[in-house]
């Protein structure tokens, strides 16, 4: 029993450290690009994520394991996964208005974007792929969110400084936070020889 | 209003150049990033997401008048999600190799941002001639900038190009460039040489306006 935690706690730290879904998988790039000029947007869309990505890992390995293996409809899995957390979304969005506004106030914006943010059903798959349980899907997919919080934050804090300086004209905006994309990739791809 | 060979010719020069979904608008930057370690999985994933976008602007153009307004967002997710899963399942019946490297990408074409952008500001508008031609040309933008990308990673990280060794013998690749820190330095200068060429060109355009 406490071999299996320390796995789901090993299992999280390589989702949140060495397969970051930013630097290495890739996952989640838009609203990376999009939402990461100020450190407290980042930060709020990164909560989003956390929450969202955390309960559709739960939601769509439930409907895989449940629903359509069963009925041996496995090849449905991306249609199936992507109305999930469409309507997830929408349901956690109607929910957070009625009962915790509060919380509403300061996610609400990002929840629509979440749609389609590919780090949601990235995550729902490789969920599958891997044979997870349902503890390990949801802790996988909690970890992996924390990773692009954590990634988007400190890429916001990065952009914040860049803002101050003077880059070629055609350097400015995207580029520019690029370039400094790849400097953090390169520090991030120091975790890349760990293996847990 | 009929379809000429000029309107043509704009679609497909927006699509490559003037409005490239990668290196203009940003869109779809997550596979851009991904998939580019070599060429042949760049030309695969650009080919995969312009057969999709085809089928879908042609689809969500034959159907814009009878989706309603308020779901159609919900609706064009469930068509593109629907010409994704054969996609994938033609690449998995026919090309394994390419399905092992691409793997999780081709299921996320479903949220890749560009065909839901021409769905959305494009297809669910117009009829279904200019919309299928916008989706053969985004498409094609998409794959050659992948492509761009890819070629210069490949060539600069392995030596190779479409697999065979072009560098002489004593060139020692640079493997950053295969790594995730080369796709975004290479996507990045790329982006900022195409800001440089489009300024340069306005320039002109601009000059000799004033010239006449």
């Amino acid at each position: 029993m406490g071999e299996y935690f320390i796995n789901i706690l090993l299992l999280m730290l390589t989702a949140v450290l060495v397969e970051n879904y930013i630097f290495s998988k890739f996952l989640g790039i838009c609203p990376f690009l999009g939402v990461s000029d100020k450190p407290d947007t980042a930060l709020g869309m990164g909560f989003a994520v956390m929450f969202v990505m955390t309960l559709s890992s739960a939601a769509t390995w439930a409907v895989y394991h449940l629903i359509l293996v069963p009925f041996h409809l496995e090849y449905l899995e991306t249609i199936a996964f992507i109305l999930i957390i469409a309507s997830l979304v929408q349901f956690i969005e109607m929910f957070l208005r009625k009962f915790i506004p509060a919380l509403y106030g300061a996610l609400g914006i990002y929840l629509p974007l979440i749609t389609t943010n590919c780090a949601v059903l990235g995550a729902a798959l490789i969920n599958i792929q891997n044979n997870y349980d349902f503890i390990q899907s949801l802790a996988y997919g909690f970890a992996s969110a924390a990773g692009f919080t954590l990634a988007i934050v400190i890429f916001a804090g990065v952009r914040v400084r860049i803002s101050f300086a003077d880059p070629p004209k055609s350097f400015r905006g995207i580029p520019i936070a690029m370039i400094a994309a790849s400097l953090i990739a390169m520090a991030f791809s120091g975790f890349s020889g760990m293996s847990f | 209003m009929k379809y000429s060979i000029k309107d043509l010719k704009n679609q497909l020069l927006d699509g490559l150049f003037n409005k490239n979904p990668v290196l203009v608008q940003m869109l779809g930057m997550c596979s851009a990033l991904a998939v580019t370690t070599s060429v042949t999985n760049a030309l695969g994933m650009g080919l995969a997401v312009t057969a999709v976008l085809i089928c879908s602007n042609v689809f969500i153009s034959l159907l814009r008048n009878f989706i309603p307004q308020q779901i159609r967002i919900a609706s064009y997710i469930v068509i593109i999600s629907g010409f994704v899963t054969a996609v994938q399942l033609l690449i998995q019946a026919y090309l394994p190799d390419l399905n092992r490297t691409l793997g999780l990408f081709i299921p996320l074409i479903v949220v890749n941002c560009i065909i839901l952008a021409r769905a959305e500001s494009f297809a669910s508008k117009q009829p279904v001639l200019p919309s299928a031609v916008d989706g053969l040309s985004m498409g094609l933008g998409y794959t050659f900038a992948l492509v761009l990308v890819a070629a210069v990673r490949e060539l600069v990280g392995a030596g190779t190009l479409l697999g065979f060794k072009v560098t002489p013998a004593a060139y020692e690749p640079a493997i950053i460039f295969i790594l995730p820190a080369g796709a975004f330095l290479t996507l990045g200068f790329l982006i900022a040489l195409m800001n440089r060429i489009r300024s340069n060109l306005e320039k002109k355009s601009a000059k000799d306006k004033e010239e006449n």
